[in-house]
């Protein structure tokens, strides 16, 4: 038998187990979408708090964001699941366990972490927004509350999701460190433990590879489309339709933005032809 | 108080009457950046229906004097009222103390200003621009504010941009707009900081005629930085000129135009008008 019958006779055995693959898949999904969200949380306050010209909250968040950065994730899972109960079964502390939460306290481990990251994102793509539009808002007595939710952070926003794309891929595949959690089984989990009993390498690993790839490339869609719709609401560039039909139909040079700014691009032509007609 | 909206019957610049109560006053007003004072000591006020243009060098402390009364900068010494309440401070047992956030808020509702650069929020269209803090920040229904901003819209000559994305439109339509959001607004102090500075020659004037306007039929008290003297000849009731955070002189603008008492504002005014 060559090798190539050997390697199909793998995948054989492997799609046996497709139930336990499709387990771990869904917990590696559950903990992406959940872990992105809590991180995505954490990043906004704290990426808000670390923009505040008020040392109360700046300060607060500066120590977080470091502290949650500096330490190490596998550390942080071993101290929320095995050090914790320490103090909670001595002291009697009334919070539910988090051994039996594990799944849980993956998230949060995943979120708090990530999270620290994109708060950093948060706070730098802040300071972007020209100083202009922050006196606009002062100028029509705007509230701190109402300033960031409809002028500052929708302008911001544009500006900070290809960091948050990035951590986003990143945490999809640091996911994989929950292994040290009991009874949340993700999919690295599922492929290693398929794997160890009989040794086989290549397929085991050809399909982790390709799984989180594919998975990384949905992100990656979402957080483009996502782009092009926060550029687009700031008016500089096209609609979403266009920007996933421009990868459908072939277009001519100039017809390609053709229709971004259609209805109002009167403007510019107009203004210098105006110029021009004094000059003559 | 006759709105924005409102064509007056009338429109005769120079028979409004100024009520003779101060709308905005300084006193003893310093403001610093750092070690550098920029104004010291600075006493003036503003009566109400009062248009006030400050000319003056660059570096003269006028858009600062602008700034502070919006409260975009911080007042280092001495007071400002608005209708004779503390904007920033007040004077309690001879020591300043900070007003509250909220009676802050309160007086500013009622200050409005444009900017050099427009500052249009470009996540919002022309309309949502207009109506975003009327209805959000007084609270007005939102059928109100968006009548309010057509009309708006119409007197600036943009009845067509209500749905426009700001970055699609010229610099001077993009003024217009700011204009526009400001008095939806119902200011009854108009700041304007070199309104036109930013502006492509050819389009100055119609802007400057928007605010003329705007001068003619509503009586909203306005403190006016430019450089362009034939508009703040035309529209101010007085005109205070500035050097070094001090005023030089201050007077009706024919006067201080035609005949001007300092040898500082004579020289200002022929190195400006000159080029003209």
């Amino acid at each position: 038998m060559d090798w190539l019958d050997t390697q199909r006779d793998n995948f054989q055995v492997l799609s046996n187990f497709s139930e336990r693959l499709i387990d771990g898949l869904v917990t590696t999904v559950q903990l992406t979408v959940l872990g992105g969200a809590v991180a995505f949380l954490v990043a906004v306050v704290l990426g808000l708090m670390a923009g505040s010209p008020s040392l109360w909250l700046r300060g607060p968040a500066r120590v977080l964001i470091e502290f949650f950065r500096g330490i190490s994730l596998l550390v942080l899972l071993f101290w929320l699941v095995y050090v914790l109960p320490i103090f909670i079964i001595r002291y009697d502390i009334p919070i539910p366990g988090p051994q039996d939460h594990t799944f849980a306290v993956g998230v949060a481990a995943l979120g708090i972490n990530y999270g620290a990251y994109a708060a950093e994102a948060v706070r730098a793509s802040l300071t972007t927004v020209p100083k202009g539009q922050w006196e606009a808002t002062t100028a029509l007595s705007m509230s701190w509350q109402h300033r960031m939710r409809r002028i500052i952070f929708p302008q911001a926003w544009a500006l900070m999701i290809p960091s948050l794309a990035n951590l986003w891929i990143h945490l999809l595949k640091g996911s994989a460190i929950v292994y040290i959690l009991p009874r949340v089984n993700d999919l690295t989990f599922e492929l290693n433990n398929l794997r160890r009993p009989t040794d086989i390498w290549f397929s085991h690993a050809l399909v982790g590879l390709i799984t989180y790839f594919l998975l990384a490339l949905v992100l990656l869609f979402v957080m483009q489309a996502l782009e092009a719709r926060a550029k687009y609401r700031l008016g500089r560039g096209p609609g979403l339709r266009e920007v996933f039909s421009l990868r459908l139909r072939p277009v001519s040079p100039d017809g390609a933005g053709g229709s971004a700014m259609g209805e109002d691009e009167t403007v510019e032509p107009k203004a210098g032809a105006r110029a021009g007609g004094e000059e003559r | 108080m006759p709105t924005p909206t409102e064509p007056a019957s009338a429109p005769a610049p120079d028979t409004e009457e100024t009520s003779g109560a101060p709308v905005i006053e300084f006193v003893d007003v310093e403001k610093r950046f750092g070690d550098n004072v920029v104004l010291k000591n600075l006493n003036f006020t503003v009566e109400r229906g009062e248009r006030v243009t400050l000319v003056g060098p660059s570096g003269s402390g006028k858009t600062t004097i602008l700034r502070l009364v919006m409260t975009l900068e911080e007042l280092t010494g001495g007071y400002i009222y608005i209708d004779g309440e503390p904007l920033t401070h007040r004077e309690k047992d001879g020591r300043r103390v900070p007003v509250s956030k909220k009676e802050q808020k309160r007086l500013r509702t009622r200050i409005g200003m444009v900017f050099q650069q427009f500052n249009l929020f470009p996540n919002m269209t022309v309309l949502e621009n207009i109506i975003e803090a009327p209805v959000h920040v007084l609270g007005r229904p939102k059928k109100e504010a968006v009548a309010k901003a057509h009309d708006l819209l119409g007197q600036v000559g943009l009845s067509d941009k209500a749905d426009a994305h700001p970055t699609s439109l010229s610099g001077g339509q993009q003024q217009r707009v700011a204009i526009a959001r400001a008095l939806a607004m119902d200011p009854e102090i108009l700041l304007l900081d070199e309104v036109t500075s930013a502006l492509d020659p050819e389009v100055v004037g119609e802007v400057l005629n928007i605010l003329r306007t705007v001068a003619e039929t509503t009586n909203v008290t306005m403190l006016i930085v430019t450089h362009e003297m034939g508009f703040a000849r035309d529209v101010s009731h007085k005109v205070m000129m500035f050097d070094g955070g001090h005023v030089v002189e201050s007077g009706p603008p024919e006067k201080i135009f035609t005949d001007p008492d300092h040898e500082r504002t004579k020289s200002f005014l022929s190195a400006v008008l000159g080029d003209n």
